[in-house]
């Protein structure tokens, strides 16, 4: 296969055009030495129709799909409406680039503006821009924002914040010489008290996440007040199909709401692409990184839309810049608009309860069981922290013979918790599915 | 004010719905009983109330609004705004795919596996590295990853006193953020008056406090740079490294091999060079290749194959850390790979052949009204100025760009690389026909011609756009980022 229109005479016309005798004449300014000598070393060409059976060949040597899940640590397997498919696959958006010529643009620049209205609805928070790479990666750039407003070189993160998500902070804070220390947790949750003995007037952000890594709900309150009578940034890293049900950050003193946003109509697959949410009160706005759609008017006082606040960006800033992020994950945005028009005002808290009413449910059941028992009493929304007889890998090993993916070993990151494991509900599993869970487990017991 | 298609939340009316929700099938229990008041949100969040039809016409009319490589030619240089294959597509969105946690146990991910660790070894091929890491998600991400691979490496050797990175004045603007970003002081570097990296400026700024120098080969002029050996060799024996910026790799695919020429880590982007969609400003994915010696230092995990089953790799105690949840944007991968087959080695370099020939051929059928700064054959793309028609008519780049689009097309990077007066930067890629190169070509002279002969009509163009040009100043004086229910 190959995409190339042109013909041999084409060519032949184009070559004489341009003066030359061959396309290699093209190539003459690379030096002899560095030119490459036969093919590369990669497997032929493909028609069309080998290529798809190849790509279902591929696809069907995964075994997961028609599993049960119940795993969610930061990727959760909602429902996707039909709707969102049909919408992103208009290739007047996926195959667009960023919007710079706003003339032919109107789509992407008004979908973006209604997700960042969106996303300050959920959040409570002034402004959200069109989205990072994804949540993590969206928690780190946070934390460089906070240094940079408060010029201070400590920063702090919750041991109840998603490891991945605390692994992304420490490479980025790297370049910066932060230095990131972990406040440690009790009882299932951020330690108030190790809080207190950690924060200083040189530590420029605390990073929680609402609901935190285990599914707990975290004291907020009594954690931003410490933030706050330290001068500190608050970040908060959410779920955020949570906040059709959960308290919006901005009302307990968030400062920068982070968050996966793969919830909203996208797809699991094995990790990306999903995006990042990033939302903030004003005072942040002119340091908020990555894109930003803003409402204006045209020459005849038409309302359009724009990019706006672009001298805060790399392009512009070069090597004055405080962000390198120059894409953003449009697509995927555009897959959470429609998934939250879809959803609309009742059905966020719709799905919100019923994530919470099942959740409830599974959690019961499971601690009813001889040898197992919720980890914590902390309050939880849609995940919450198992402790098993047995290692959690053996238990998920033996529920997978039972088509059943029981949920996340906490023991890959926590190494004193090999016995946790971690099982997210969403509104797709049922009753039936949940008792077919609670039943594996306790043939293991 | 009224817009050219409502904002989803000025057709919502309360009652109205579109969602439907599985029936709630357990016992149910009072929320206030199973979480504290404390946590509970008071008043709801205002997202709209639509019906599906609302949502299908809504989005669906905003799509009419859009430009998109399916629609027309897009030469937006350095984009590389080729054609999308539509099996790449079909490929990605197969439920195996699609309907897999990231956390399944490894052997429930075979295939994903195994299409991750066949795309790290094609993409070390065609670099001419040794290894790979696909998690960046996008091209600035990718060379983040690279400068922070550059710092971890010196570091290791105890050598702390390189801080600077040195930039071409032609480099793409995330280079000089990139390298800040991992906390280096950037030092620019002019180019000479062939268009390639001044020898003389590199050898007195290369020196033991600098970590390396990142370089776009073809620069974003268009231009192979001549002296790459002689760059290699100036900083390689002054302990520098070379950061090769894979943004023009669409030039050189099966023709040269960066690290061929020298170069130690690089990035590619999946979503220039190897056909995967935009997006309308992404997801990309910008995978980093390094030389063996630099393997200790790549972002884990990576995927490895021990013969019978593919794993992912974690113990590399000197990674530099991850840069993203989980592996990467998965589904692009997925379509970069089904493109890397679909075309293999001869058609990845036929791809470069005609994006290189088509670049030239633009190039020169559009010389006598467009200036060329450097005047040597290009690669894939090439930077024209309009400085004689800006001298004689008043006419500027932007007013060109603006005027393109009533003749139906995408308009070129304008203003880029700063160091051309009113640039025009033009990437026609591989795709594009001789009869839609001609149309545009035509439509650039006809502009020109426009210029002097009615001068008004480029200034104020474009005239046929939905909207016309749209005030940024006031969009940035006031910025108005949220609509809000009127009171």
């Amino acid at each position: 296969m190959n995409f190339l229109p042109n013909t041999d005479k084409d060519r032949e016309e184009m070559l004489k055009t341009i003066g030359v005798k061959s396309i290699d004449e093209l190539f003459s300014d690379i030096p002899p030495a560095l030119r490459f000598e036969g093919d590369l070393d990669l497997p032929p060409a493909m028609s069309e129709h080998d290529l798809a059976k190849h790509m279902i060949d591929l696809a069907n040597k995964n075994k997961a799909t028609g599993l049960v899940n119940f795993i969610g640590a930061g990727a959760y397997d909602h429902y996707i409406p039909a709707v969102v498919r049909h919408v992103i696959s208009r290739s007047e958006f996926y195959t667009a680039y960023t919007p710079y010529q706003a003339e032919i643009s109107q789509a992407v620049l008004q979908s973006i503006y209604e997700y960042q209205t969106m996303i300050c609805e959920l959040t409570g928070m002034d402004a959200a821009n069109a989205s990072m790479y994804d949540g993590a990666s969206a928690a780190a750039e946070s934390v460089t924002i906070a240094a940079g407003l408060t010029k201070r070189k400590r920063a702090l993160v919750s041991r109840t914040v998603h490891p991945e998500t605390r692994a992304v902070i420490k490479t980025y804070a790297a370049g910066h010489d932060l230095v990131v220390e972990e406040v440690d947790f009790e009882n299932g949750v951020t330690s108030k008290e190790h809080l207190l003995s950690s924060i200083g007037t040189d530590v420029c952000c605390l990073v929680l996440q609402q609901p935190n890594f285990f599914g707990n709900l975290e004291e907020v309150d009594d954690l931003s007040q410490v933030v706050k009578e330290n001068g500190a940034t608050l970040i908060v890293s959410v779920n955020p199909i949570s906040l059709g049900i959960l308290k919006p950050p901005a009302e307990y003193g968030a400062d920068i709401v982070v968050g996966e946003g793969q919830v909203f109509g996208n797809p699991m697959a094995f990790g990306g692409p999903y995006l990042g949410i990033m939302a903030v009160n004003q005072k942040y706005l002119r340091r908020m990184p990555g894109r930003l759609v803003g409402m204006t008017t045209d020459d005849q006082g038409r309302r359009g839309f724009v990019l706006t606040l672009q001298t805060r960006e790399q392009h512009i800033r070069r090597e004055r810049a405080t962000s390198n992020i120059c894409s953003n994950q449009a697509l995927n945005a555009l897959a959470a608009t429609v998934y939250l028009s879809w959803l609309g005002k009742k059905g966020i808290c719709e799905i919100g309860e019923q994530c919470l009413q099942r959740a409830h449910y599974l959690a019961d059941r499971i601690s009813e069981l001889e040898g197992f028992s919720l980890a914590w009493q902390a309050p939880f929304f849609n995940e919450f922290t198992v402790k098993c007889p047995m290692d959690a890998d053996k238990v998920v090993d033996a529920l997978i013979k039972k088509n059943i993916l029981a949920g996340y070993p906490l023991g890959r990151f926590y190494p004193e918790m090999k016995d946790h494991l971690l099982i997210a509900v969403t509104e797709k599993r049922t009753k039936e599915e949940m008792d077919d869970l609670v039943a594996g487990l306790e043939g293991l017991a | 004010m009224k817009g050219l298609e409502p904002l989803i939340f000025e057709i919502s009316k309360p009652g109205r719905k579109a969602y439907s929700l599985p029936e709630l099938d357990v016992p149910v229990k009072s929320v206030d009983s199973l979480l504290p008041e404390q946590h509970l949100r008071e008043r709801p969040a205002e997202l709209p109330e639509v019906s599906e039809v609302d949502v299908v016409r809504h989005f669906t009319r905003l799509s009419q609004l859009n430009f998109g490589v399916d629609i027309g030619f897009y030469p937006l240089g350095s984009c590389t705004m080729k054609y999308n294959p539509k099996i790449n597509e079909e490929a990605a969105s197969l439920p195996g795919f699609n309907d897999i946690h990231p956390y399944v146990p490894e052997d429930l991910a075979q295939g994903c596996l195994e299409l991750m660790y066949d795309l790290q070894n094609y993409l070390a091929e065609i670099a001419g590295m040794e290894h790979v890491s696909l998690q960046p998600a996008a091209g600035a991400h990718g060379e983040l990853t690279g400068i922070l691979i550059i710092r971890a490496y010196h570091r290791s050797r105890n050598d702390h006193k390189r801080t600077k990175i040195l930039v071409p004045d032609s480099a793409h603007g995330t280079n000089p953020a990139s390298a800040a970003l991992g906390g280096f002081t950037v030092v620019e570097i002019p180019s000479d008056e062939r268009g390639g990296v001044s020898i003389e400026h590199l050898d007195k700024a290369m020196d033991d406090t600098v970590a390396g120098l990142m370089l776009t080969n073809p620069n974003t002029l268009g231009l192979f740079d001549e002296n790459i050996e002689k760059i290699e060799e100036i900083v390689h024996s002054r302990g520098g490294l070379l950061y090769y910026d894979g943004a023009n790799a669409n030039a050189i695919l099966g023709i040269s091999r960066p690290g061929d020429m020298g170069f130690d880590v690089l990035h590619f982007n999946l979503h220039k060079t190897f056909s995967t969609p935009h997006g309308g400003g992404g997801p990309g994915s910008g995978p980093v290749a390094v030389k063996e010696f630099l393997e200790p230092f790549l972002p884990v995990p990576t995927v490895t194959f021990d013969g019978q089953k593919y794993n992912l790799y974690y113990d590399r105690p000197q990674s530099i850390g991850r840069m993203k949840s989980f592996y990467g944007n998965f589904l692009v991968m997925v379509k970069a790979y089904a493109y890397i087959r679909a075309l293999g080695p001869d058609g990845l370099r036929r791809a470069s052949e005609d994006a290189v020939l088509n670049a030239n051929y633009i190039m020169r059928k559009i010389l006598e009204y467009y200036d060329l700064p450097y005047d040597r054959h290009c690669k894939h793309e090439f930077v024209v100025s309009p400085s004689r028609i800006k001298k004689e008519t008043g006419v500027r780049t932007l007013d060109i760009s603006k005027r393109l689009l009533d003749y139906g097309f995408h308009p070129p990077t304008n203003y880029f690389p700063l160091i051309v007066d009113e640039a025009l930067m033009i990437e026609p890629t591989e795709t594009e026909s001789k009869e839609t190169l001609d149309a545009f070509c035509e439509a650039l002279i006809a502009i020109a011609k426009e210029a002097y002969e009615n001068s008004e009509v480029v200034k104020s163009a474009p005239h046929t756009t939905v909207v016309g040009r749209l005030d940024e100043a006031a969009a940035a004086r006031n910025p108005n980022v949220r609509w809000r229910k009127p009171e």
